[in-house]
């Protein structure tokens, strides 16, 4: 008790001081998960509507596979990105590693599978509803995805903000691919690892506090715009 | 349609944001692969400032265990090392991958025990003496067992007091196979015995139940060397500036700073570039 | 498009026969329902001429082609009408989109045919709010506004109360009267005795009848029909 509540003080006094590391960090973070989930986005949902609404052989194992890698290890992706942008592996060229882009494409491998599998699964169900009327109206299999995406919109929203939680909360993946390096790529949730790893628990809690603080914030005001478009489109 | 121009907007925004730190790659920097016990004393944090405010060239830390840093500079993914565990250093150079070993400082490494002390090692001298006792008592002893230059020391330790861990250990012996830092803590949470080095321990606050229980062996004495990756090995390292911090860190400026790094009035590391360890 | 050819097309699924061995020729003009029992297969039949369906075996054609050409040419309206979560006028613009209709004019016609079907002052409200007859009425404003030859129906009033009802069986005379070719399902007598100028009876997946309206109440020529029309074959 006494650690949750030296750790909320903690907490308080950061961002009373609006330490310039502490926004500097909060910043990069926010950069890096969102920067992530849109490139998740802009890949998975295609590759998600495409899927719900063609029917072709092997679909059923794509979707088992789609699905399965929702559960991918963030450490598993990042090692395997670490030996992608290696100066000993294949895309060392690209002098990638240990900057924040690396943390974005790893964050990126993470998010978009979540975003195909669900998006996939929203845009089946309303397929089912959809399908004879939209086939009557002449669409085609690419207008119908648009169609359905668009008139799944509210659902896909949360399938964006579930997958930017996903990216904001984990710290496998950009341990490694970034290296936690001071100013560079040090983000919430590596500075929290580092921080209980140095023994100073309230202060890794009191980021921890801010952390989650701002993925609520966050995830409030994506539900207040949803309400208000809901209210006015049904 | 809106959504033709959502999706643009998107592609844009997206290559925005990864076009602000693309961008930052192009200052001068160099990338050095060192210890989490080194990036925890703090040392970092006091020491770069200076030079790179003196040469403009920034220098990016990725704290590691000494292994894996040996092994991330093994495939080029740093310019300089900088490590305590000379045996591992000069394998590494050896095998060609580094151009010359220079001794930087040393620090010192502390056993840290619990107040009950049940191996009845408080206070003494002589760091043998001390293990042997705490294998003779089966003590909980907590091991970093993460081939870091902490745990190589350790283990020559052992090795010293004619005791074969690898054989000998029972259930007392805790193999963690973590940092610094975390195996403090599950020491300070098992009130166990546990070798670190003066810098972590100064620095840590979750000490609990643990305090310094012998110090001031020589043998306890750690020792820093700083390599320039081989660049006829690694084409891309960053030959002059790595040089550079090389060249700073063993000069009397470097040293002198890195004397001048205190926690709570005490120095931490002894700059010993001019002698020959 | 017309005459809408059918020659011994046979509908299966999961082993079991739906259309079995169905053969006419549907032309323009009158108004055709195919009326029949609940199972007969009616709403089956809509589709294989719609070309949402493929038949299993036999052929469905169109003036001698075996194409299909939507939207412009022909339309469906289902017992359930299904709208995008957009507002009113944009579903009908959304159809108009489709059937390539230029940019300029499709809100123009949009808001024509909504105004013909009674909801240009709905036309701004999100479609999903409206009553089960509203949306209906716009199903039918969204398959219309393109102009198709052929506008299907497939048991158009069966989930509305009878003011409803009425109200698009109204709106589907007056696409008839603008010259597109009407062709309805339904199992309500009295819907067909009101509408229909001509009835197909479909029974067990086979045209068991075809005749102009008045005399197939009057005189069905075989015994399915006359036991359905004397209210002896309602389920199946």
């Amino acid at each position: 008790m006494g650690d949750i509540l030296l750790a909320l003080s903690e907490a308080a006094r950061l961002i009373g001081r609006f330490d310039a590391n502490l926004v500097a960090i909060v910043a990069l973070s926010l950069e890096v998960s969102l920067a992530a989930v849109v490139i998740a986005t802009v890949v998975g949902l295609p590759v998600g509507a495409v899927i719900g609404v063609t029917r072709f052989r092997g679909r059923q194992t794509l979707i088992a596979v789609l699905n399965g890698l929702m559960g991918l290890p963030p450490v598993v992706v990042g090692l395997l990105v670490y030996l992608l942008l290696s100066r000993a592996g294949p895309l060392g060229q690209l002098g990638l590693l240990f900057t924040p882009v690396a943390m974005v494409i790893a964050q990126a491998i993470l998010v978009a599978p979540i975003i195909a599998a669900l998006s996939r699964q929203v845009i089946e169900d309303a397929w089912r509803e959809y399908e004879e009327q939209l086939r009557s109206l002449g669409a085609g299999p690419v207008a119908s995805a648009l169609t359905l995406i668009w008139d799944t919109r509210f659902s896909i929203v949360t399938i964006v903000l579930a997958g930017f939680g996903r990216a904001a909360a984990e710290v496998g993946a950009v341990i490694i691919v970034g290296g936690n390096i001071d100013g560079v790529t040090r983000v919430m949730t590596t500075a929290i690892a580092l921080e209980t790893s140095k023994g100073d628990l309230p202060l890794a809690l009191g980021l921890g506090i801010i952390l989650v603080s701002l993925v609520l914030a966050i995830n409030a005001a994506a539900q207040w715009v949803k309400e208000t478009a809901q209210r006015r489109y049904g | 349609m809106a959504m033709i121009r959502g999706i643009f907007l998107t592609y844009g925004f997206a290559t925005g944001l990864l076009a602000t730190p693309a961008a930052w790659a192009q200052e001068k920097f160099i990338t050095v692969a060192s210890t989490t016990s080194t990036e925890q004393s703090g040392l970092f944090k006091h020491l770069l400032p200076v030079f790179e405010k003196k040469t403009g060239i920034q220098v990016r830390v990725v704290a590691l265990g000494t292994g894996q840093a040996l092994d991330m500079a093994r495939r080029g993914d740093a310019d300089v090392v900088f490590v305590h565990a000379k045996s591992a250093e000069e394998k590494f150079l050896a095998e060609g991958h580094g151009v010359k070993r220079f001794p930087v400082m040393y620090n010192d490494f502390i056993l840290v025990g619990p107040k009950s002390d049940p191996a009845k090692v408080a206070g003494g001298k002589d760091i043998l003496d001390a293990l042997r006792k705490i294998e003779a008592a089966a003590a909980p002893f907590v091991s970093r067992g993460d081939r870091s230059g902490t745990h190589i020391a350790e283990l020559d330790l052992w090795k010293m007091a004619g005791i074969d861990i690898a054989r000998d250990k029972g259930p007392w012996y805790r193999d963690t196979g973590q940092g610094m830092g975390p195996a403090l803590n599950t020491a300070s949470s098992m009130n166990a015995y546990i070798l670190a080095d003066r810098g972590t321990w100064l620095s840590f606050k979750n000490r609990g139940d643990l305090a310094i229980v012998v110090e001031g062996d020589q043998r306890l004495f750690n020792q820093y060397g700083v390599m320039l990756v081989n660049p006829a090995k690694h084409p891309h390292v960053k030959k002059a500036l790595g040089q550079a911090f090389v060249d700073w860190v063993v000069s009397s400026d470097g040293q002198k700073t890195i004397a001048g790094y205190k926690i709570g009035g005490e120095q931490l590391f002894f700059p010993n570039a001019a002698s020959t360890r | 498009m017309l005459p809408l050819a059918l020659d011994a097309v046979c509908f299966a699924a999961r082993g079991r026969t739906i259309i079995d061995r169905v053969s006419c020729e549907i032309g323009t003009g009158p108004r055709t329902v195919i009326l029949g029992p609940n199972g007969a297969g009616k709403s089956v039949l809509m589709r294989l001429c719609h070309g949402l369906l493929q038949p299993t075996s036999g052929t469905i054609a169109w003036q001698g082609t075996h194409e299909t050409r939507r939207p412009r040419e022909q339309a469906m309206v289902f017992q359930r009408p299904v709208m995008l979560r957009r507002s009113v006028l944009a579903n009908v613009v959304y159809g108009l989109k489709l059937a390539g209709v230029s940019r300029a004019e499709r809100e123009l016609r949009a808001r024509d045919v909504l105004d013909v079907v009674g909801l240009a002052d709905r036309a701004g409200r999100p479609a999903r709010v409206l009553s089960g007859g509203e949306q209906q009425r716009l199903a039918l404003a969204r398959a219309w506004a393109p102009g198709p030859e052929v506008l299907f129906l497939d048991e158009p009033t069966a989930n509305l109360d009878p003011g409803a009802t009425r109200e698009v069986e109204y709106i589907i005379g007056q696409i008839h009267a603008s010259g597109t070719k009407i062709i309805m399902t339904t199992h309500n007598l009295g819907q067909a005795r009101r509408f229909a100028d001509e009835i197909l009876f479909l029974n067990e997946g086979r045209l068991a009848e075809r005749a102009p309206a008045g005399q197939f109440f009057k005189q069905p020529a075989s015994a399915e029909a006359a036991s359905f029309i004397k209210g002896e074959l309602p389920w199946q």
